[in-house]
């Protein structure tokens, strides 16, 4: 049955979530921005909302409610709304932590769940981006070869969101027939760990890159074990996490400008009552809104367990244009004063672009 | 809960007007071009529903009517846009019966087909400028005008126009008022010839000293009021359903030109891989996937505009939202694909220039999407009209 409606449960975590952007996100973006770092107390707060640990089962000692890539969608938004960057990081360990719930083994997950639900906040990591040109999610060049029972991982992945901290690194490599994904221990032989990367955008999060010379991964740390399972969908579910976060972005910069094209005045009035301002306003918003409906239809298919891949597909192709378009006329709309680092929008419009070229880094 | 699946009760109806919609696209070239309606009685249609099986009335687990309705004009205009027949029903001015009409009036003119004349040679956008008058003499309003771009207005039994009845007072002097066919002095000259919907009766009224009771004006309000919009604003309620409709209309054809040129890919040996990174895709399906999107976009809004009216969910903004993106989305779409399959697709072989053609019409009617762009941004800055035109 085709519904827009919201749970009650949904609303109130959209609701907690947009308070949470504006008290906690919003005042300190600009300077994790400039100082290229996020402050550890950020971290231990958004930690303390259980946003990780609420989806994990009880008895690997999480909260045991029941996964939703919905409301992760749901929250994701009002995350990116706060800031891209911090939303990342706020939700980079859960990505990890989901993909081990939804495709593990009961060893995998006996092994590595614990770690995510203790008091402090825990890093790891999706590694999928690699740094060549052109990159394809599904064709990486990092391979797994089969050695022995288990496999040797060689490649360069980047983008790793808090690599500098992260304990374990679920790697997406192609193994000569499909895709998999390998879990990959910080102090693993053969892993070299570079960085921080110095990014375009979300600078506040740390990123770094995976040199992987002849890793060997046993097949226990294959995920999914023997069987491997779905990459193509944990990566669908990558996209429509990053279109949620675009979402609130976008919603930003739309909220940014309204207030100021209606103070700005030139040649007599405001400028938001000249067309070529309000039209341009009146389409972000329209904009925003189909980006919106778009994610939470391919997190609504990863949730039913249904193919994701082609919405999530549409949802991305869509919302990495239409967020840049916007960010970029929100730059506009500030003039030259969007040009200046004082205001928020030059920000947004760097990590646009970022985010729109991303695979990986967080999920539903 | 957010879903996006259709249940198999609303799969079954939508194939079912999905299958008569086909049936009628077998027709679509012959009346486009004798500028005619098709007639009821198709023998292949009526066979169709004669064979077809009862669908169960949808439950109340099932998607939620205005959903579906939404959903269903789709499909229908999916087939072509030729298929309006009167499966429709009536026609824009029964929509504005039911908004501004007394229960009597309803009543007395609910079954026959209405159409809506707002439009003048001069006045489109802005109807605070209608210059057709009424004015009343007696127990009778004496109607004087032209009205032009009138849907449906062949073979409409009444209309509902648009007649200031003060012309000094501007926006607050408009008033609908409902306009039998027969009535002496009004007539119908004749029917307009456009780009695309040809089959659709678009029909040119000439009001000259016509005479109706006065009991004619609906609502029955003569009074002007004193503040900016009282009763325009009554008027323009119309549209919070029928704004969603016209863009699934719109997205119909869309689709179905969607689905032409997907086939023609395929048959040139192109694969469709959702999966495949930009490195590795053709331009042609890189172009067709964006598109897509587009449709894709474009449809959900419609779909959660019509999910609100069902809510009884306030959805003036929405319902602007939606047909501002579908009147844009379908230029963009099936002008595209005709770019995809180049020469082919401006062949009159095939349906595609026409459905380009015909969703042309969806950012102009019902409110232009410069308009529905007004509409949003007084929303959003919170503008009056006075302070945002």
């Amino acid at each position: 049955m085709i519904s827009f409606g919201l749970s009650e449960e949904q609303e109130i975590v959209r609701d907690t979530l947009k308070e949470f952007a504006d008290e906690a996100m919003r005042p300190i973006a600009r300077d994790c921005d400039e100082e290229a770092s996020i402050p550890q107390d950020f971290l231990d707060t958004v930690w303390e909302l259980g946003l990780t640990s609420t989806q994990i089962p009880e008895e690997h000692g999480g909260g045991g409610e029941s996964r939703s890539p919905v409301t992760n969608a749901i929250l994701l938004e009002e995350l990116g709304y706060g800031d891209a960057s911090l939303a990342v990081a706020a939700m980079a360990p859960s990505a990890f932590a989901n993909a081990i719930v939804d495709h593990g083994t009961e060893d995998q997950q006996k092994r590595l769940l614990p770690l995510f639900c203790t008091e402090k906040f825990h890093a790891a990591s999706l590694a999928v981006a690699e740094p060549g040109a052109v990159f394809d999610a599904l064709k990486p060049r990092t391979l797994a070869e089969p050695k022995g029972d288990g496999f040797v991982l060689s490649g360069v992945k980047s983008f790793v969101p808090l690599g500098d901290r992260a304990s374990h690194f679920l790697v997406v490599a192609a193994n000569g027939e499909g895709l998999d994904a390998f879990i990959v221990p910080r102090e693993a032989g053969g892993l070299r760990i570079s960085g921080p990367e110095k990014n375009l955008g979300l600078r506040g999060l740390t990123t770094v890159s995976l040199e992987l010379e002849r890793v060997e991964v046993p097949q226990a740390d294959r995920l999914g074990g023997q069987a491997g399972c779905d990459v193509r969908n944990l990566l669908a579910g990558s996209r429509a996490a990053l279109c949620a976060v675009m979402v609130g972005l976008s919603r930003g910069v739309v909220a940014e400008c309204v207030p100021y094209a209606k103070d700005r005045v030139a040649f007599g009035e405001a400028i938001a009552k000249k067309q070529s301002i309000a039209f341009r306003l009146a389409e972000m918003h329209i904009e925003t809104e189909s980006m919106r409906w778009l994610t939470w239809k391919a997190a609504s298919f990863v949730e039913k367990g249904l193919d994701a891949v082609k919405p999530a597909h549409l949802a991305r192709s869509y919302a990495a244009e239409k967020c840049m378009w916007i960010a970029d006329n929100g730059v506009q709309v500030f003039g030259g004063h969007g040009y200046i680092r004082d205001n928020p929008v030059e920000m947004w419009f760097r990590n646009a672009r970022t985010l729109g070229v991303l695979e990986g880094m967080i999920g539903v | 809960m957010i879903d996006f699946t259709l249940t198999e009760n609303d799969k079954a109806q939508l194939a079912r007007t999905r299958a008569e919609a086909l049936i009628c696209r077998k027709y679509a070239r012959e009346y486009e071009e004798r500028e005619e309606l098709p007639p009821d009685e198709l023998p292949e249609r009526k066979e169709f529903l004669a064979s077809v099986e009862v669908v169960p009335e949808p439950g109340p687990d099932d998607s939620p009517r205005p959903v579906m309705m939404a959903l269903h004009a789709m499909g229908m205009y999916w087939g072509d846009y030729s298929i309006r027949l009167k499966q429709t029903g009536g026609g824009l001015g029964n929509a504005a019966l039911t908004a501004a009409g007394t229960k009597e009036q309803q009543e007395k003119w609910g079954h026959l087909t209405l159409s809506m004349a707002i439009t003048e040679p001069g006045c489109g956008s802005d109807p605070s400028m209608v210059q057709c008058t009424a004015e009343l003499d007696g127990d009778e309003w004496v109607i004087n005008g032209e009205k032009i771009f009138v849907t449906t207005g062949i073979r409409a039994q009444g209309a509902v126009i648009w007649a200031t009845i003060d012309k000094s007072a501007g926006r607050a002097g408009i008033k609908s008022f409902l306009v039998e066919r027969g009535t002496p002095g009004f007539e119908v000259p004749y029917k307009e010839k456009k780009l695309g919907i040809r089959s659709d009766d678009t029909a040119v009224y000439l009001f000259k000293d016509c005479r109706i009771p006065r009991e004619n004006l609906l609502g029955l309000n003569e009074e002007i009021p004193k503040k900016s919009s009282g009763g325009f604003r009554g008027v323009m309620k119309t549209f919070n359903m029928t704004r969603p409709m016209t863009a699934a209309m719109g997205l119909g054809l869309a689709e179905a030109a969607l689905d032409f040129t997907r086939e023609q890919l395929e048959e040139a040996g192109f694969e469709i891989d959702y999966g495949a990174g930009l490195g590795t895709l053709p331009a042609a399906v890189e172009k067709f996937i964006r598109l897509e999107a587009i449709f894709e976009a474009s449809v959900l809004d419609t779909l959660q505009c019509v999910w609100l009216a069902g809510q009884g969910k306030p959805n003036n903004m929405e319902s602007s939202v939606c047909k501002a993106h579908a009147g844009s989305a379908v230029r963009v779409i099936t002008q595209g694909c005709i770019e995809i399959l180049g020469p082919m697709g401006a062949s009159r072989e095939h349906l595609l220039e026409k459905w380009m053609r015909d969703c042309r019409i969806t950012d102009i009617y019902e409110g232009t999407g410069e308009i529905q762009r007004l509409i949003i941004a007084r929303g959003m800055l919170e503008y009056t009209r006075a302070e945002l035109s």
